[in-house]
């Protein structure tokens, strides 16, 4: 109960301060603006205007990727420079009751991302949203915003060690979003992609808003979108932990 | 097993190697902290004075978990602050000086939220200890305002505030009056004279002597990375007995002329502090020499403010201890 309450408050207090950033502010405004027209286009183009919805929610996950991607490795990054990863990770707790509320507020504003993405697609270019399945479409959005949540978990162990996370995060962002199917569909792919996209979260949750979208079975998507989170949950902590004790080892909680 | 003493340290080390390149990659090994040895009692407010790069901060971070140490060992309160991290983290807070270390877009009282659930506050507890905090500092009515429009000063209280959430019992306090104004400096030092009042043991490190010299019951004098001097603000201040001290202000004093002071008779240590356009030149000497009129001498032709021959403070013994490393 305690647990959960520091992870909640952490969130919702991390959200609260990324709201507040007039930079996070501005990107969020114009992105799912870029992100609805380019999968308009992409999909006119390709003569398959009927899946314009479908684009538009792939189009919108990758927002709420690229929330948790460079939000991640951006948070620990921005909380070195500000000296509070210093005095976060000297608290008591395990380290993942200190970093996964970060990652998971990242998810939380991301999927204001999918959100906008829709509505833009709606105002300007008239996409109806016309979704097959809407409780499970709500589903599907929790599943992807703690799949990706604990997935960022895992990303931000390792940014907790090196300096220069956004080295490593920034290169992340384009693979992921296309080997996890969520503006091309993963049957376009080279088959060695296949098993990479197998085991990440954001291809089950991609594919879970999918089906809610055009139909289809949403639930066993969410169920492995969410365990492979869970798996990323495990990883992350032991990593986080291990992480942690290098850091302090290595000197590179801080920038000097 | 908890200790009588709140801090020992033996033989403490530290190293920092940094790479930069990757086709031609330079190492440096830089030794921060060669062989610290320390013990602070409970209740104890212990001082930690050094030039920057002494070792100061490193030390600290040793101690409060932050760091591991290349070699040797410490305890708070018998924990290895290696091994026993969770245990040392709970007996411990930490403020550092300077405008870092909050989240400037939440309010106080949102730090503080944020914190208190950290260090594992009870929640029943929080809403109390927090606005106990707030008084303490003096933030009360202002704690809903966004942090990023707080002065130094008020940012460096709420600092305080959050360090203390927890009740540690051991305080480290790394330069915490960094650029705080003389009012609010005096407001901060009359709070950690508090904390030391109510039994909470403290190690404060500042350039401030006199900050040190009121406040500290022992002081460590650190320099290259190794404690030079330990003992009361009294008994560091006897290392300068059997010394005078010329202070001359002066403008556009040459480097020649200071080599040729440090030259002189007597003169045992000389030390320039700019301020501004105006240098400050002190000139320590043997007690039974008079080296003023030598120095004036040496000056002549430079244009000068005020002369004045004192007797030694702790910051000249500082400078003394120092400058002998």
């Amino acid at each position: 109960m305690r647990t959960l309450r520091t992870l909640l408050i952490g969130t919702l207090l991390r959200a609260k301060h990324l709201s507040r950033s007039p930079f996070e502010v501005a990107l969020a405004l114009v992105i799912p603006l870029v992100q609805a027209t380019l999968a308009v286009y992409l999909f006119r183009a390709g003569d398959e205007p009927h899946r314009l919805l479908e684009a538009a929610v792939g189009a919108g996950l990758m927002g709420v990727w690229a929330s948790v991607l460079t939000g991640s490795g951006g948070a620990i990054q921005h909380q070195r420079f500000e000296g509070t990863l210093e005095i976060i990770m000297l608290t008591p707790r395990h380290p993942v009751l200190v970093v996964l509320p970060l990652t998971a507020a990242t998810a939380v504003t991301g999927c204001y991302a999918l959100v906008a993405t829709l509505l833009w697609g709606r105002i300007v270019y008239g996409i109806p949203i016309d979704l097959a399945h809407p409780l499970a479409f709500g589903a599907a959005t929790l599943a992807c915003i703690a799949g990706l949540g604990m997935f960022g978990l895992l990303l931000a162990s390792t940014f907790v060690l090196m300096r220069n996370a956004n080295a490593l995060a920034n290169p992340l962002d384009y693979p992921i979003w296309l080997l996890s199917g969520m503006l091309v569909p993963i049957s376009v792919l080279p088959a060695w992609t296949a098993p990479i996209a197998a085991v990440l979260p954001t291809t089950w949750g991609a594919r879970a808003l999918r089906e809610a979208t055009v139909g289809g079975p949403v639930w066993p998507s969410i169920g492995i979108c969410l365990a492979l989170g869970t798996v990323c949950l495990v990883l992350g902590a032991v990593l986080l932990k291990s992480f942690e004790r290098r850091a302090r080892a290595a000197a590179t909680l801080a920038l000097a | 097993m908890e200790s009588d003493y709140a801090i020992e340290a033996e033989g403490l080390r530290r190293t920092y190697r940094t790479r930069t390149g990757w086709l031609r990659p330079r190492r440096e090994t830089v030794e921060a902290v060669r062989g610290v040895d320390l013990t602070v009692r409970r209740g104890e407010l212990f001082g930690l004075l050094g030039p920057n790069g002494a070792g100061k901060t490193t030390t600290i971070k040793m101690l409060n978990t932050l760091l591991i140490p290349t070699a040797g060992t410490a305890r708070i309160r018998g924990f290895d602050v290696v091994e026993q991290t969770r245990e040392v983290r709970r007996r411990i807070g930490y403020v550092f000086g300077g405008d870092r270390g909050l989240y400037d877009r939440l309010s106080a009282l949102d730090n503080l939220r944020y914190f208190a659930e950290l260090y594992g506050v009870p929640p029943r507890d929080q809403k109390r200890r927090i606005a106990e905090l707030l008084e303490l500092v003096g933030l009360t009515g202002r704690e809903r305002e966004r942090v990023e429009g707080y002065s130094r000063g008020m940012r460096q209280r709420l600092h305080i505030a959050r360090g203390l959430l927890h009740a540690p019992e051991v305080l480290f306090l790394d330069e915490p009056s960094i650029g705080v104004d003389p009012v609010a400096a005096r407001e901060l030092r009359r709070t950690v004279a508090g904390l030391a009042a109510n039994g909470a043991t403290v190690v404060l490190t500042t350039h401030y002597m006199a900050e040190a010299d009121e406040l500290c019951d022992r002081i460590a004098v650190i320099s290259g990375g190794e404690i030079q001097a330990l003992g009361t603000p009294a008994e560091l201040r006897s290392r300068a007995d059997g010394r005078r001290v010329v202070e001359v202000e002066a403008y556009g004093v040459p480097d020649t002329a200071i080599s040729a002071l440090r030259g002189l008779p007597g003169v045992r240590e000389t030390s320039v502090e700019d301020r501004g356009a105006l240098q400050l030149l002190t000139v320590q000497s043997d007690a039974h020499v008079d080296v003023q009129g030598d120095v004036l001498r040496e000056l002549a032709g430079i244009r000068l403010g005020r002369v004045d021959s004192r007797e030694p403070t702790l910051e000249d013994a500082y400078v003394a201890i120092v400058g002998a490393a």
